[in-house]
């Protein structure tokens, strides 16, 4: 067999000269040439960046001096920073809090658009209504809901007597951590909710007819049949949505600017302070770059929570 | 096990009624096949007896309860769908004990009945298995095993078999039949195949438009349809029809054709000179006639199949098919002489389409 290969491959040793000539024809070539302007593109505008990010966080640069290479000294700065951990901490905070909430509430919110509304078109533009407009736009919009003296909450609060005096939303540290998360959550529940409910839509109504006959509440029916049958695209929207929430800067920027007394600043807000307005460049590059761990942590979890389930692969349907 | 009893039941969607008023009452122990036409409601009289869908008007009992208002659950029917519906996320083992499990039934239990319905099914070795990974036929017999482990009342079958091939098909039917006859539990078996409602019926219901045409055991249906439309579904190939008017000369009645050929029927038909009438008789009651008196056809295709052959001709007016035991070499365009078996045609009112 061996012997028999090794034979029909001798023509080709002949035909020697015209060999490049087919190797730039031949199919592996051929994708290569393709996807050059797509890779070209893509080192470009990512890899180029982030290169040069990692690079500067190892510099002392600062704005209008390229700097030196310092080793690990901006890391070591930053270790002994406590504003450094605090925006560490916010971040978490703020990720963990918000992701929670979109998760639950976008669910719940998938669960009833998923049942027989009436004007359910209409409910369903509308919940996208927060994920469409920009986000600068909304930010600005609860700037003015948590104004502290034009605040709609505070009047309404006041006038039904409920409250006495306007509440400071964006002055108190803990309000203020409060509503950059409130706000967060009410612009990130649309992504969760229309996601959750095209996955929802995905499940045979025959199955649910199936576990009505076989006895199970409507608890029941949620907990072994929607949720297992939904967690595949559980998984992908929740890395999504931990992604953007923990890479989150618009809403803090316009909101509080990572104030009162950094309760607010997160590590992509504190990066940006202290390198642009503060000119420190190297030192908000380290801080971007120690994002880097947490997002990998983040896109991991999904690379294993993306794999088909076991009881996804084989057969056909 | 228990009867099951269907009293005038009506179902509307919105202002659309599908469901007529429908009376049905199943003995305990029987195998009721409803068959009809797609879209005739025969799925959704199942579905009211299973409860997956509200009862406009009308009565449905299992046993001595009225169950208009009691949800499924507690119906205690088992179901197995056109689809299977079988949980994709749980294994072979876990979908046949999920309702057993809700039921918080005790471990023990659950597995010794999950056993035992895998061993009647030949599930054995596939316990373990999600349902992606089996076959057709294998998920078919899963939805089934999770029917018998609940030991229900009612076991209710909406098309389980329209999704195997053929062969399967036949083979399932087999097994259903004797799985029925082993375990004796009331079934209700919805298919739009009348072979299938012939072949494992205790009793058959014809359904058409959300009205029963007629209930009957095979026999009698193939006998005795009330009328054309139970005439013409029950039976393959399908019966033959042939427009004509009652002739009563010399003593004798005949059935006399649009283009005037005499077509015999029993003497003892009862209905008035003249009256309009449309003459059945299945392909398989056509004989060859041997001398005179047969009706003139003329021979259009011919379909040997080895078993016997059918015959396509043009008679009386009408395209009719005949069936012989024999073999036959016809030739197209040639005319042959056909002897309808008195004793066995049918006679329907033209207008009302009613058996005389
Ligand atoms: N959920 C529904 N809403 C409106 N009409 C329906 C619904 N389900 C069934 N129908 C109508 O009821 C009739 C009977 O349907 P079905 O019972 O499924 O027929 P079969 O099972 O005999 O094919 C059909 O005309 C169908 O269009
Ligand atoms: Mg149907």
């Amino acid at each position: 067999m061996a012997v028999d290969v090794n034979q029909r491959r001798a023509p080709a040793a002949i035909e020697q000269p015209g060999r490049l000539k087919r190797l730039s024809r031949s199919k592996g070539m051929m994708s290569l040439w393709f996807m050059m302007p797509a890779a070209t593109i893509l080192l470009l505008f990512l890899a180029y960046p982030l290169g040069l990010g990692v690079w500067l966080g190892f510099t002392d640069a600062k704005i209008g001096r390229s700097g030196v290479f310092i080793g690990l000294e901006n890391y070591a700065w930053l270790f002994d920073d406590p504003v450094f951990w605090l925006a560490v901490f916010n971040t978490f905070l703020y990720t963990v809090v918000a992701s929670i909430v979109k998760f639950g509430l976008g669910l719940w919110l998938a669960l009833i658009l998923n049942h027989h509304l009436p004007f359910k078109a209409i409910l369903r533009a509308v919940v996208l209504l927060p994920w469409i407009v920009p986000t600068v736009l909304s930010a600005i919009a609860f700037w003015w809901i948590y104004d502290a003296q034009f605040s709609i909450i505070s009047w309404t609060l006041v006038k039904l007597g409920i409250l006495t005096e306007y509440i400071d939303f964006l002055g108190d540290p803990a309000n203020a951590r409060a509503s950059v998360i409130a706000a967060n959550i009410w612009r990130g529940i649309p992504f969760v909710a229309i996601t959750l409910l095209a996955g929802l839509q995905t499940i045979p109504q025959s199955l649910y007819e199936a576990a009505v006959i076989d006895g199970a509440s409507p608890w029941q029916r949620f907990r072994y049949v929607t949720f297992p049958m939904l967690t595949p695209i559980i998984a992908v929207v929740m890395t999504f949505s931990v992604l953007f929430t923990f890479t989150d800067f618009q809403l803090i920027y316009v909101l509080t600017r990572g104030g009162p007394l950094n309760a607010t600043h997160l590590m992509a807000t504190l990066s940006f302070q202290r390198a642009i307005p503060g000119g420190q460049l190297g030192e908000g590059a380290a801080i971007a770059v120690s994002m880097i761990p947490f997002l990998l942590a983040a896109i991991l979890f999904s690379y294993f929570g993306l794999q088909r389930r076991r009881w996804q692969q084989g057969g056909s349907d | 096990m228990a009867s099951v009893g269907i009293h005038d039941v009506r179902k509307s969607f919105g202002s659309v009624e599908v469901i007529h008023g429908v009376d049905i009452s199943i003995s305990d122990g029987e195998f009721v096949v409803l068959v009809g036409p797609s879209g005739c409601g025969k799925s959704t009289l199942l579905r009211m007896i299973a409860g997956l869908e509200q009862i406009t008007g009308g009565e449905i009992s299992i046993g001595e309860r009225v169950v208009n208002l009691v949800p499924p659950k507690e119906r205690d029917i088992a179901m197995v769908f056109q689809n299977y519906a079988l949980y994709p996320h749980m294994t072979v083992q876990d979908n046949m004990a999920f309702s057993l499990k809700l039921a918080k039934a005790e471990s023990a239990e659950i597995e010794r009945r999950v056993k035992e319905a895998a061993e009647i099914l030949g599930l054995g070795a596939y316990l373990e298995r999600y349902p992606r990974q089996l076959s057709g036929g294998q998920r078919q017999r899963v939805a089934m095993g999770r029917a018998i482990v609940r030991d229900p009342q009612v076991f209710l079958f909406d098309e389980p078999l329209s999704n195997l091939d053929a062969k399967l098909r036949v083979q399932m039917r087999t097994e259903i039949k004797a799985l029925h006859q082993r375990l004796t539990t009331t079934s209700v078996y919805v298919t739009h195949d009348q072979i299938e409602a012939m072949t494992m019926a205790d009793r058959i219901v014809v359904m058409h438009d959300g009205i029963v045409e007629q209930i009957g055991s095979p026999l009698e249906l193939y006998d005795h349809p009330a009328n054309m439309f139970v005439a013409g579904f029950i039976g393959s190939p399908a019966m033959n029809f042939i427009e004509g008017r009652v002739a009563r000369d010399a003593g004798e009645t005949r059935i006399v054709s649009a283009d005037g050929v005499r077509l015999p029927v029993p003497q003892t038909l009862q209905a008035a000179d003249g009256h309009k009438v449309v003459y059945g008789v299945r392909p398989e009651h056509i004989e060859l006639a041997n001398g005179a008196g047969g009706v003139p056809a003329e021979v259009s295709v011919i379909e040997p199949t080895g078993a016997y052959t059918l015959a396509f001709v043009k008679m009386a007016d009408a395209e009719v098919c005949a069936m012989f035991d024999e073999r036959h070499a016809f030739r197209p365009g040639e005319t042959i002489s056909l002897a309808p078996r008195t004793d066995l045609v049918h006679v329907f009112d033209a207008e009302t389409g009613r058996r005389l």
